[in-house]
C-alpha cells in the first residue's frame, strides 16, 4: 500500500526531478520580498546555469531548515544567530554580502515625540514611557532579534513585563506593517520591506540613522560533512557569485524608486 | 475603504485575460489537490465502507478518531509531513520536501479522514435501509459493498467535494511543505498568503476570487454530471 502511494506521489511529481540544476536557497522575507532575488537571481542563473529555489522564511526558520539539511545554502540578517549556525557544526564559510539598515517607523503624528531623536534605544524609552503601542514582530527573524537587542540596550522588557501597549503579532514583515497602520502603531522595519511595502497608510519613518540599525546580511553553507546530499558545489558557486564583482554590483544597483536597497560590502570582514 | 472594489475589478481582470504566471499556478494548485482527493478517495472509500458494515472491538473509538480527524488543522498536518520527510526525517532519502510530491501527501493525509468518516456515514445509513432486502437477494459481500457504493454514490460525491473543498482551501499544509517557491510549488493560497505578506491587500483579494471561481466552476461541473446520472437511473 505505501510503495504505489509513494509511486503515485512520485508519478504526479511529474518532471519535478528530471530538471535542470538547481539549489534551495534558504532565505529571508526581506530579500524575497523586497525584490532583490527577482533582479539578482536571473543574472546568476543566466551566468552559472544554476536555478534558485527560494524559501522565503524568518531568519530563525531559516537557520532551522538548512540545520536540518533541507536548505543548501542561506542568506540571513541575524549575526548573532550566523555564528551559533557556524559553531554548531551546521554551516560553513559564512562571509558579508551587504547590508542595508532598519528603520524605526510609527503614525505620522508621532504620539511618541521620537522624531529628531538619533539613538533608537533612547527613541524606544520615548515608546515605553508614552505607552504608545508597538507591534513586534515576535517570530524569532532578524528584525526581531534586533528589536531584542534594542530594548535590552534601553534597560526596558516590554514582552517579559507584559506591556499592554506591546503587542507580540508572530507574523512576518508584512502583516506586521498591516497591523501597525491599522492600530496606528510603531514597528521596526528592515529599510528593503519598508521601501517595498504596498500598504503604508499614514505610518512613516521617525527613525532612522542611528549606527545600531545596521542590518548586514550573510551568506552560509550549509556544511556538506553534516549533510552529505547538499550540492555544496553548486551552492559554493552562488556564494562565490555574490561576493564577486559582478555580484555586487548587481545587488548595488538594485533600486526601487530610485532609493537603492542594499549596500554590496563583501570582503568587509 | 476601495480596497473591495479594486479587487473586483482585478479579479474581472484576471480571470477575463489569465497570465501565464497565474495560469501555472492555478493548474498546480489544481493538480495537487485532485490529485490528493483522488488518493484520499481511492483509501478512503472502501475503508470507510469497511468500517460502516462490519462489526468489530474498538470499532466506535475508530470512528471518533476519523471524526476527530477531519478537524486536523492544516498546519499540523503541514509540520508532521515535513518533520517526517525532511532531510533529518525517517523518510529524508526520498528527496520529497520543497515539491509537489510534499504538498500531494499532506493533503492527502488532511482529506483521507473526511472521505472515510463521511462514507462510514453514508454507507451505514444505506446498510440499515436496504439490508433486509439485499439479504433475500443472496448478494455476497464483495457485491454488497459494490451496490451500497453504487446507491450512495450521489452523497459520496458530496463527500468527495467535501474533501476537495478541504484541500483547495487550505494554506498551511502546502506553505509548510511546498515551500511556496516561485514556478514550482507555488500554489493559489499560498500566492494569497503572499500577496498579503508583501501587503498587496487588493490582487491578494482578487485572486481569492479567482480561487472561489474555479472552486464554483468545479461544483456546478460535477453536480450536472450528478444530476444527469440520477435522473438517468
Amino acid at each position: 500500500m505505501l510503495r504505489v502511494l509513494l509511486i503515485a506521489l512520485c508519478l504526479a511529481a511529474g518532471p519535478a526531478h528530471a530538471e535542470e540544476r538547481f539549489i534551495t536557497l534558504a532565505s529571508t522575507t526581506s530579500t524575497d520580498q523586497s525584490g532583490l532575488f527577482a533582479h539578482l537571481l536571473p543574472l546568476f542563473t543566466a551566468r552559472t546555469g544554476i536555478a534558485v529555489r527560494v524559501l522565503a522564511l524568518g531568519t530563525g526558520q531559516a537557520l532551522r531548515v538548512a540545520a536540518n539539511g533541507d536548505a543548501d545554502v542561506v542568506l540571513v540578517h541575524d549575526r548573532p544567530a550566523e555564528d551559533k549556525f557556524v559553531a554548531d557544526g551546521f554551516g560553513i564559510d559564512r562571509r558579508d554580502v551587504m547590508y542595508n539598515d532598519f528603520v524605526l517607523v510609527g503614525p505620522a503624528a508621532d504620539p511618541a515625540g521620537v522624531r529628531g531623536l538619533s539613538d533608537a534605544a533612547e527613541a524606544f524609552r520615548h515608546l515605553a514611557a508614552a505607552r504608545a503601542t508597538f507591534i513586534s514582530r515576535g517570530d524569532n527573524s532578524g528584525t526581531h532579534a534586533m528589536e531584542t537587542r534594542l530594548w535590552r540596550i534601553a534597560a526596558l522588557d516590554p514582552a517579559g513585563t507584559r506591556a499592554p501597549w506591546y503587542l507580540s503579532a508572530g507574523q512576518g514583515m508584512g502583516p506586521t506593517l498591516t497591523m501597525a497602520a491599522a492600530r496606528d502603531a510603531y514597528t521596526l522595519a528592515d529599510r528593503g520591506t519598508w521601501l517595498s511595502f504596498r500598504d503604508h497608510g499614514d505610518l512613516c519613518v521617525v527613525l532612522e540613522g542611528d549606527p545600531r540599525l545596521f542590518n548586514p546580511y550573510g551568506v552560509i553553507l550549509v556544511n556538506p560533512a553534516r549533510h552529505p546530499h547538499v550540492k555544496a558545489d553548486l551552492a559554493r558557486s552562488f556564494s562565490d557569485w555574490l561576493v564577486s564583482p559582478e555580484g555586487q554590483s548587481a545587488i548595488g544597483g538594485f533600486r526601487i524608486g530610485g532609493h537603492q536597497l542594499f549596500t554590496p560590502d563583501a570582503g568587509a570582514d | 475603504m476601495t480596497t473591495l472594489a479594486d479587487s473586483l475589478d482585478l479579479a474581472a481582470s484576471l480571470i477575463g485575460g489569465p497570465d501565464p504566471e497565474l495560469m501555472e499556478i492555478v493548474l498546480l494548485s489544481l493538480r495537487v489537490s485532485l490529485t490528493a482527493v483522488t488518493i484520499a478517495t481511492v483509501i478512503g472509500l472502501p475503508l470507510g465502507a469497511l468500517l460502516g458494515l462490519t462489526r468489530f472491538p474498538g470499532r466506535q473509538a475508530l470512528i471518533v478518531l476519523a471524526n476527530t480527524l477531519m478537524g486536523l488543522p492544516p498546519v499540523v498536518v503541514g509540520l508532521a509531513v515535513y518533520l517526517l520527510i525532511s532531510r533529518a526525517g525517517p523518510l529524508g532519502w526520498l528527496d520529497l520536501l520543497y515539491s509537489p510530491a510534499a504538498m500531494i501527501a499532506a493533503q492527502t493525509v488532511l482529506v483521507t479522514p473526511i472521505i472515510i468518516a463521511l462514507t462510514r456515514q453514508i454507507v451505514e445509513s444505506l446498510w440499515e435501509e436496504y439490508h433486509e432486502q439485499l439479504r433475500s437477494f443472496g448478494v455476497g459481500p464483495a457485491g454488497l459493498v459494490a451496490t451500497l457504493l453504487w446507491e450512495g454514490r450521489i452523497a459520496l460525491l458530496t463527500a468527495v467535494l467535501a474533501g476537495f473543498a478541504r484541500a483547495n482551501a487550505e494554506v498551511g499544509a502546502v506553505m509548510m511543505v511546498g515551500g511556496n517557491i516561485e514556478h514550482h510549488t507555488r500554489v493559489m493560497t499560498t500566492t494569497i498568503a503572499l500577496e498579503v505578506s508583501k501587503g498587496d491587500l487588493p490582487l491578494a483579494m482578487a485572486l481569492g476570487m479567482v480561487l472561489l471561481t474555479i472552486a464554483l466552476l468545479i461544483n456546478a461541473g460535477v453536480g450536472a454530471v450528478a444530476l444527469r446520472t440520477h435522473h438517468g437511473r
